[in-house]
């Protein structure tokens, strides 16, 4: 009965769909208010049924209702409940699922806080988003419907993949998928501005908040994810340049260059066809991430899913969407244009560096990752692509860019003297420059290159970000306080120093060693004594394991005592590893358990890794800048202007 | 500045960016282009030169050897046709087990054997990477086809 229920709501949630993406964009063709009031109505209910049908979903799980093959598939009995939850986004009908909740939860923001927005304009982007709603409707129930019975139903279900059993990854595609979603709030924003013809300032206004919004989610979810991968994928890298890992990096790439796009929009009323052609290609590659992990198109650990009638689909609702922005983009963009000028050292070069270089980034990843599929295609062999390559193709546009960030973010709209300038950045530049050169060297004892170059550019931003806080904080009674949105920009670039700091130390100075020990064996790796001090059997709800109990000593003296498992899953009878992880703020010590080599030996690998908390640090410093500058007065005062457009439209919060 | 320069600048920049872009690309895609080769070829030779490749195949049954208590190991790799053997010198992945499709990164040493400095196994155990069931396949229909002609000789 409650799969039905949940079936039913969101065939109900698909014809609501269709009301809000058909008729609100009617009406704002044909000024037509009855037809455009039914636009944050029909978002509500939308939410609601999929709402519904997701709760049906999870209550399948937590009921353990075996006759949902869904959940035979991805449950058992003795999963513990906060697993049998997060076991409802964790394969794939039921993250189609929770990223259709998540786009009605945005429609449904977007139109409780648009009320100041002009009727056909409001009107134009949640019909924009009823559509994109309908399509991924669409997709779940004809190709992959999460209630589908399964008769008779099996005594216990097939368990969740182990991996997935963990509250990292619990939480992780929530986050992720938020941030996907949210781009196509600004993708929204930018057709209506397209059809509507208008695109002035007070649009670049309204969109920033929402793409910040997306953006921080976006940060945070893949941060987690990175997080996750390193701890419980069991060998302690943090970024694999797996194909899924790049399908969320490109649109966070090119969502960065679109918030600093939308900065000169909204600053200057500049930029305006590129800031366009930016939202819509941050959408496009979110759904090109969708595609790509979906359809099982590629060769990764990620993809769980392989159904070639999934791929043709997602394939076309990607050609009918982007096609149709971009050929809406050809026909109005160049009506679009401004005459503002600028001069050649002014905030506006520097915001255009920033984004000719993401999006070299952007494409470089893109050629990586879709390199193996066309060679495949053009039937040159099988290839992979290393990282190494991403490696040097990332480094290459974005170490310029952390260095220009410094520059840009002191430098004035329109034009900039030099030698104010000059002033005000030598000392931090001084700094940096002997920072740099002083903790590779002296601290961890090496030189080169890229290292210096890296751990510079890192203590720059840091250093150059503390600035404009500083003169606020020390500012005379009377004069203005810096804004929360210059504050936010700080902070986040701050983030940005600390994981380049991260980045350049650990992928530097990172020790890891394969050994064979028997208990009583101890070896020295990075400074430290790994001593095995045995093994026993430890029996988990749904598990068993293997315990190692190592010791760790610095010069003799005790650090601590890691626990690493070796766990094999009762139903799958998958082997897993579990990690014992030492942290600190300035390095971690990682510990995992291989294989019985036999004569009572195991295989472990210990490792040391400096500085690795400031990778993911440095994120969530990123998104929580992107928080505050959100959260800015001057947005906030179009979102809470309490002005109903129509009097018929007044959407319960 | 002035629309036009401003556009100019753009484009000046956006140029440099895409040539830089290009020459990059192409130099460093092809030092870190990773080719499968099929076991089939390995054997016969035909094997990059001076570079590092990848196989797949499913570990033969009862091919996993080591000295006890040594992290380094051997085992054979089979595309059900022709057979290669890998050494490694490493943890092995949790998924690894005889019988399971897999992949080796590495090169080609002496004596034929195959030196791994990466193995790849998948996370699901029924899961088989898409360049080795291909492999298979083909593979398992050469010899078929072999078998066939040779009892139509006979």
């Amino acid at each position: 009965m409650i799969p039905e229920v949940g079936h039913f709501a969101l065939i109900l949630a698909l014809s609501l769909a269709i009301c809000q993406g058909v008729l609100p964009l009617l009406g704002a063709y044909r000024n037509d208010v009855a037809m455009m009031a039914v636009a944050r109505p029909a978002a509500v209910g939308q939410f609601v049924f999929v709402a519904i049908s997701f709760i049906c979903l999870a209550w399948s799980f937590l009921d353990s209702d075996f006759s949902v093959l869904y959940v035979a598939n991805h449950s058992q009995l003795a999963l513990p409940a906060i697993y049998k939850i997060s076991a409802v986004w964790g394969a794939h009908e039921g993250s189609m699922l929770l990223w259709i909740l998540l786009l009605a939860a945005w429609t449904v923001a977007v139109s409780r806080y648009s009320s100041a927005l002009p009727d056909t304009f409001s009107s134009r982007v949640i019909g924009v988003l009823g559509l994109l709603s309908c399509g991924f409707l669409l997709f779940t129930l004809l190709t992959s419907n999460p209630f589908e019975r399964l008769i008779p139903a099996p005594p216990d279900g097939a368990d969740l993949n182990p991996l997935l059993q963990d509250p990292g990854l619990a939480i992780h595609p929530p986050i992720l998928y938020a941030g996907y979603v949210g781009f196509a709030v600004a993708f929204a924003f930018a057709i209506a501005a397209m059809l509507s013809g208008n695109l002035d300032r007070a649009w670049a206004r309204w969109t920033r908040p929402w793409t910040t919004w997306a953006w921080l989610f976006l940060t945070v979810g893949i941060a987690l994810g990175s997080w996750w991968a390193y701890y419980e994928l069991g060998w302690g890298g943090w970024w694999f340049w797996d194909p899924v890992e790049n399908a969320s990096f490109m649109p966070w790439l090119a969502g960065t260059a679109l918030i600093h796009s939308l900065a000169v929009t909204e600053k200057r009323g500049l930029f305006k066809s590129w800031t366009l052609l930016l939202a819509i290609s941050a959408f496009s590659l979110s759904l090109l991430g969708t595609f790509l992990v979906r359809s099982g198109i590629l060769i990764s650990v990620h993809s769980f899913a392989t159904d070639p009638e999934r791929g043709m689909f997602i394939l076309g609702f990607l050609g009918l969407t982007i096609g149709g922005a971009l050929a809406l983009f050809a026909w109005r963009a160049p009506s679009l244009d401004s005459s503002a000028g600028f001069r050649a050292l002014s905030r506006e070069t520097f915001l255009l560096l920033n984004n000719v270089l993401l999006v070299i980034a952007t494409t470089l990843i893109l050629i990586g990752t879709l390199a193996p599929l066309v060679v495949e295609v053009i039937d040159g062999g099988k290839i992979s692509v290393g990282p190494p390559w991403f490696e040097i193709a990332l480094a290459i546009p974005l170490l310029p860019l952390v260095l220009l960030i410094g520059v840009g973010m002191h430098t004035a709209w329109r034009s900039q003297a030099f030698k104010p300038l000059v002033a005000q950045l030598k000392l931090p530049a001084i700094v940096a420059i002997a920072a740099g050169i002083i903790v590779p060297t002296f601290v961890y004892g090496r030189f080169g290159l890229l290292l210096v170059i890296g751990t510079t550019a890192g203590f720059w931003i840091l250093l150059v970000s503390l600035i404009q806080p500083m003169r606020s904080w020390r500012r005379k009674p009377g004069t203005p306080a810096i804004t929360r949105g210059a504050l936010g920009m700080s902070v986040a670039h701050f983030g940005v120093g600390m994981f380049a700091i991260g980045v350049s130390i650990v992928s530097a100075f990172n020790v890891e060693a394969d050994v064979s020990l028997r208990p009583g064996e101890q070896v020295s790796v990075g400074g430290y004594e790994f001593e095995l001090r045995g093994l026993r059997n430890v029996d988990g709800p749904n598990y068993q394991a293997v315990e190692g109990e190592i010791e760790i000593r610095k010069n003799g003296e005790f650090v601590a005592k890691l626990r690493p498992q070796k766990r094999t899953y009762i139903i799958q009878k998958n082997p897993m590893t579990e990690a014992g992880i030492l942290v600190s703020w300035n390095r971690d010590l990682f510990v995992a358990l291989g294989d019985p080599l036999g004569n009572d030996a195991w295989s472990v690998r210990l490792q040391y890794k400096p500085m690795i908390r400031f990778i993911w640090l440095g994120a969530f410093v990123m998104a929580f800048g992107g928080i505050i500058a959100a959260s800015d007065r001057r947005y906030r005062l179009y979102a809470n202007a309490k002005r109903p457009l129509i009097k018929t439209s007044e959407a319960p919060a | 500045m002035k629309p036009r320069q401003q556009r100019m600048l753009a484009v000046g920049l956006a140029a440099v960016g895409v040539l830089l872009a290009t020459g990059l690309t192409l130099r460093a895609f092809q030092e870190n282009m990773m080719f499968f080769v099929e076991i089939s070829d390995v054997v016969q030779g035909k094997v990059p030169d001076e570079r590092n490749f990848r196989v797949g195949g499913v570990v033969v049954d009862g091919s996993v050897t080591r000295e006890p208590g040594e992290l380094e190991v051997e085992f054979t790799l089979t595309d059900l046709e022709n057979e290669l053997v890998v050494t490694y010198d490493g943890i092995l992945p949790d998924l690894f087990r005889e019988g399971q499709g897999i992949i080796a990164h590495g090169r080609m040493g002496d004596g034929g054997k195959f030196i791994a400095d990466e193995v790849l196994a998948k996370h699901d155990e029924n899961y088989m990477p898409p360049e080795v069931a291909e492999s298979l396949a083909k593979h398992t229909a050469a010899k078929e086809a072999t078998i066939v002609a040779d009892k139509k000789e006979q």
